[in-house]
């Protein structure tokens, strides 16, 4: 009995010093601030020597291309297969591409699903979008197929070597957090402008997510499966193909999925260095600042991603033959498969007698542009003195005051102040490598352009854990409000930002809280489902027992349902700092300065290229910074996170 | 017995490739495949065909609108066109690699200029497009009704109280625009002792919808934009003086002191376009129309809905007038 409960004693006793220790250190920090704030702070230098050293990686680029060969390789590679999806698609025409869906999505999820799907997919048609659909569509076919193809098997070596895994982790870190502009003007140099360059910084966003989370899927396998397997004498490859493989299944579903959600969110960006299609069509509307129009090329999107969600999802399911329709025989499955092909076969012959099959008939048309425009004049007429009133009060009040202190403290303080926090969250090590790296901001030059861009992360994260923490005990607790949020929530996660910029510059005019925002829209929605998905996972008999117990349903949430989901709402708020992290560069695009706004002047000045590389890189650091001090808390293993377009 | 996960995946790639095979090499296919690397010939004349000519269509909408009627020109001439939208500093490059031949409007770009046209000589002046760039400060219309003499910058430190926002501070606001612009409006407030602080909207749709909103809403607002923008044409704003403009007063970018000069915008093409564009190359060569008409074709894009497509074709047909003297002698 004492052997038990003096370990527990001695961890509550620990822990209390530990808390002791942390109240003197933050009294420490308010006297050092109080007494050197002004000092030691490091003001924005535009002359830092580094920016200028930079500047030579691209001229280096420029120099070399020709010489690095796999690079030409690559560039032909990868443009011959978006060409070869375009080519299919531009042969199979309107009609085969319609019959394509439908018979995939006969064949994975049955009529409904292929109902659904080809109703999407006409309706990028109907709205006047199939030729800028198509060309999308042929571009994420071929990053997502690259992407696996790659992935998938790196992500099998990560799950089975911890080795690995620890030297790729960073890698991934920086391909996910580093913002596509700080290397889009070399990356054109190398591998040309438009799609194959396009494709290729799709990869670099796309790849990461299928990597981890096939490792994740391999390491989750049950020990107890494999040590079985081992034990009947398989071999390392039998037991991959044998039991880690057909178990981690799902999870490896997952990560195509993510992957091709990953992919989707480059279309805009990507419309940059000249690649076709609807993200294209989206900086037009921008350019124009036609609300509406935009929109309209956004919902194709968000169209797209839904089509291959679900039909990847499904997909998943027919792979895996413990979920296959019982009612099935084989050879009623073979006929299906057979009529699929068949009617897939005969629209493509059928579209060829088109005189053109590639253009969708604009017989029919929908438009959505004129109402939108409306809606999104209504809503800044009659709400912009409200929300003006709102930017200038948390502006003034919270963000204004936090970017004061963390630039006018010593920079040491800072990284000392981090170091204590990351300690007392995530422990010695994540306290380490987080202060280090927010030394390293400190020798780029940025600190002062770092200082800010963190104080508008910090409270578009504190303003997105708030409410999505909100939002999602009210989802977790409703089942109607849950259903009428969902489609708010996919669309708020695939919507390239860029359609709701305008209104939100309407609203709040440009600004850091504009910024924060379109950060917060894009944040909440994973951690919502975080957050709601860790309160139904409470255990019915606790909640049961509680219930009988004579506790209220405020106690419930608060002693109950939100202690036990701490490891999910610890993920949550994880989640929201690398998401908000990611639209740090698109809200420089509406006012929020700092070291976006550096990546931006970075790609669009020559001569500023190293700045904007510098400032890329600054947002790694803090990215990693972090995350490495919230993920010790949920005691998990970094997943890292999604960027806007 | 159930095939193995690793036997299935093998076997779907493997069919996917056939079919990619079986489809790239089919022939007669609707889409060209775009693989633009390498040197791609500019414009090289073939057989039956003239030829591609590769136009950057910079991201603004008078760039569109000068793409929108040289493409149906060319196209008159028998060349195919190949119009990318794409970013000036990502455009410039590609006279190198083969794979842009022109730039219709060149908004001054030194750096640029003395990469690709002096030092590695990969791109050419072809002349002005005849369209004029007005850089400056603006006001909404209303503003300067209500406070006549706020349109001169001498006069501005008296109003900074107006332009103060969340952003700004104990000062002005005057908001700068995208980066990709010439700039000097942190040098001027600072040379031209005004108490103000440059906000920097990040892009043009955030300063085209900060003066919407700023006319729309009579919200006070000042700051950086400029002409041909088709903004003009759906509301009004008015320049504020700045000390006049001399030659060289903005050599030192920090000691500026004076307004933007007026920039005649001009067309780049590459060196291997003027040696083998033949009549292309002429065309794009004599393209010079003006303001009002680069606007006409903006409107169209902008307000009236078309596509740019629909209102190059629209301007060639009622303009034959001016049009008809680029055309190369045939």
């Amino acid at each position: 009995m004492t052997a038990v409960s003096v370990p527990s004693a001695m961890r509550l006793d620990q822990r209390q010093d530990k808390r002791l220790l942390l109240l003197v250190l933050a009294a420490i920090a308010t006297l050092l601030y109080l007494a050197f704030a002004g000092q030691w702070t490091l003001p924005h230098d535009e002359e830092y020597p580094l920016f200028a050293t930079l500047n030579g990686v691209k001229a280096w680029v420029d120099e070399n291309r020709e010489s690095i060969i796999l690079v030409g390789v690559i560039r032909e590679g990868v443009g011959g297969l978006v060409g070869a999806f375009e080519n299919a698609i531009g042969l199979l025409g309107w009609p085969g591409v319609l019959a394509t869906t439908a018979a995939l999505a006969v064949v994975f999820g049955g009529w409904r699903l292929a109902l659904g799907t080809v109703l999407g997919m006409a309706s990028i048609g109907l709205l006047g979008l199939w030729t800028e659909g198509m060309q999308t569509l042929a571009q994420m076919l071929a990053a997502v197929v690259i992407a696996l193809a790659v992935g998938i098997p790196l992500g099998i070596v990560a799950g089975r070597s911890q080795r690995f895994l620890a030297f790729v982790t960073p890698v991934l870190d920086v391909m996910q957090i580093m913002p596509t502009f700080a290397y889009l003007a070399p990356l054109t140099l190398l591998f040309s402008i438009g799609i194959s360059s396009a494709t290729i910084a799709t990869l670099i966003y796309a790849i990461p997510p299928a990597i981890r989370i096939t490792a994740l899927g391999i390491r989750t396998v049950p020990d107890a499966s494999v040590e079985a397997a081992r034990s009947l004498g398989s071999t390392r490859f039998q037991v991959l193909t044998k039991v880690q493989l057909p178990l981690a299944r799902r999870t490896i579903g997952i990560g195509v999925n993510q992957t091709i959600m990953m992919a989707l969110s480059m279309v805009v960006i990507t419309a940059v260095i000249g690649a076709p299609g609807l993200g294209a069509s989206v900086l037009r509307a921008l350019q124009q600042v036609n609300v509406g129009q935009a929109f309209q090329a956004g919902l194709a999107i968000v169209i797209l991603a839904i089509v291959l969600d679900r039909l990847t999802d499904q997909a998943g399911q027919w792979m895996d033959p413990r979920f296959r329709r019982a009612d099935a025989t084989k050879s009623r499955r073979r006929l299906l498969y057979l009529g699929a092909l068949g009617a897939v076969v005969v629209a493509a012959i059928g579209a060829r007698s088109l005189e053109d099959p590639a253009t969708f008939p604009d017989t029919l048309k929908l438009s959505l542009v004129v109402p939108v425009n409306d809606l999104a004049k209504w809503i800044t007429t009659n709400f912009g003195e409200g929300t003006a009133a709102i930017k200038d009060a948390v502006s003034v009040g919270v963000l204004n005051p936090l970017e004061g202190v963390l630039t006018d403290a010593p920079w040491w303080l800072v990284v000392g102040a981090v170091l204590a926090i990351g300690w007392a969250i995530s422990g010695r090590r994540a306290a380490v490598i987080s202060s280090v790296c927010l030394i390293l901001v400190v020798l780029l030059g940025l600190w002062e352009h770092g200082m800010q861009t963190l104080a508008s992360v910090l409270i578009a994260t504190g303003l997105t854990l708030a409410l999505g923490g909100i939002l999602g005990v009210l989802s977790a607790r409703n089942d109607t409000f849950r259903t009428i949020l969902r489609p708010f929530l996919d669309a708020a996660q695939t919507l390239p930002a860029f359609v709701y910029l305008i209104p939100a510059v309407a609203l709040f005019s440009p600004s850091r809280f504009t910024a924060i925002m379109a950060a917060l829209v894009y944040a909440i929605p994973p951690v919502i489902r975080l957050v709601d998905a860790g309160i139904r996972a409470v255990p019915v008999t606790v909640m049961e027992a509680a219930t009988a117990a004579g506790t209220t349903s405020f106690q419930l949430l608060w002693k109950v349902q939100l202690p036990l989901s701490r490891r999910a709402l610890l993920v949550a708020a994880n989640q929201g700092i690398v998401m908000v992290l990611a639209m740090v560069v698109v809200g420089a695009l509406v006012g929020a300065g700092a070291l976006g706004y550096d990546v931006i002047v970075g790609f669009s000045q020559g001569e500023d290229f190293g700045k904007g590389l510098a400032a890329g890189t600054a947002l790694v650091l803090l990215g990693i910074m972090l995350d490495r001090i919230t993920q010790g808390a949920g005691g998990r293993p970094s997943t890292g996170g999604a960027r806007a377009g | 017995m159930h095939r193995t996960l690793a036997a299935r995946l093998i076997a779907g790639v493997a069919l996917i490739s056939l079919t990619l095979a079986a489809c790239s090499s089919g022939g007669g296919a609707s889409v060209a495949p775009s693989t633009g690397g390498g040197s791609s010939p500019a414009a090289s004349a073939g057989s039956g065909e003239k030829g591609t000519v590769n136009i950057a269509i910079n991201p603004w909408v008078g760039a569109e609108a000068n793409v929108a009627v040289a493409k149906v020109l060319l196209e008159q001439l028998g060349y195919t066109v190949k119009a990318t939208s794409l970013a000036e500093e990502i455009a410039w490059p590609g006279f190198e690699t083969g794979e842009i031949d022109v730039i219709l409007e060149n908004w001054g770009h030194p750096d640029l200029e003395k990469t690709y046209i002096t030092d590695k000589k990969v791109a050419q002046d072809a002349g002005p497009n005849g369209v004029t760039g007005i850089i400056g400060w603006y006001v909404p219309e209303w503003l300067a009704i209500k406070y006549p003499d706020i349109t001169d910058s001498n006069n501005l430190n008296k109003y900074a109280e107006l332009f103060k926002t969340s952003e700004s501070g104990d000062l002005g606001q005057f908001l700068a625009s995208d980066p990709t612009f010439v700039t000097n409006d942190e040098a001027l407030i600072k040379n031209l002792g005004l108490n103000y602080k440059a906000v920097y909207s990040g892009s043009e749709a955030a300063t085209i919808t900060a003066f919407q909103t700023a006319t729309e809403q009579e919200k006070p607002l000042i700051g950086y934009f400029y002409d041909p923008q088709w903004l003009h044409s759906k509301i009004k704003l008015v320049q504020v003086k700045l000390p006049e403009y001399t030659a060289g007063c903005d050599a030192d970018p920090k000691a500026v002191a004076c307004d933007y000069p007026l920039y005649t915008l001009n067309k780049i093409v590459a060196t291997s376009f003027v040696e083998n564009g033949g009549d292309a190359y002429t065309l794009v060569k004599n393209f010079k129309w003006t303001n009002a008409d680069q606007n006409l074709v903006a409107d169209y894009i902008t307000n009236e809905g078309m596509t740019a497509d629909e209102a190059g074709a629209k301007w060639v047909a009622d303009n034959e007038a001016v049009w008809s003297a680029w055309m190369p002698a045939s």
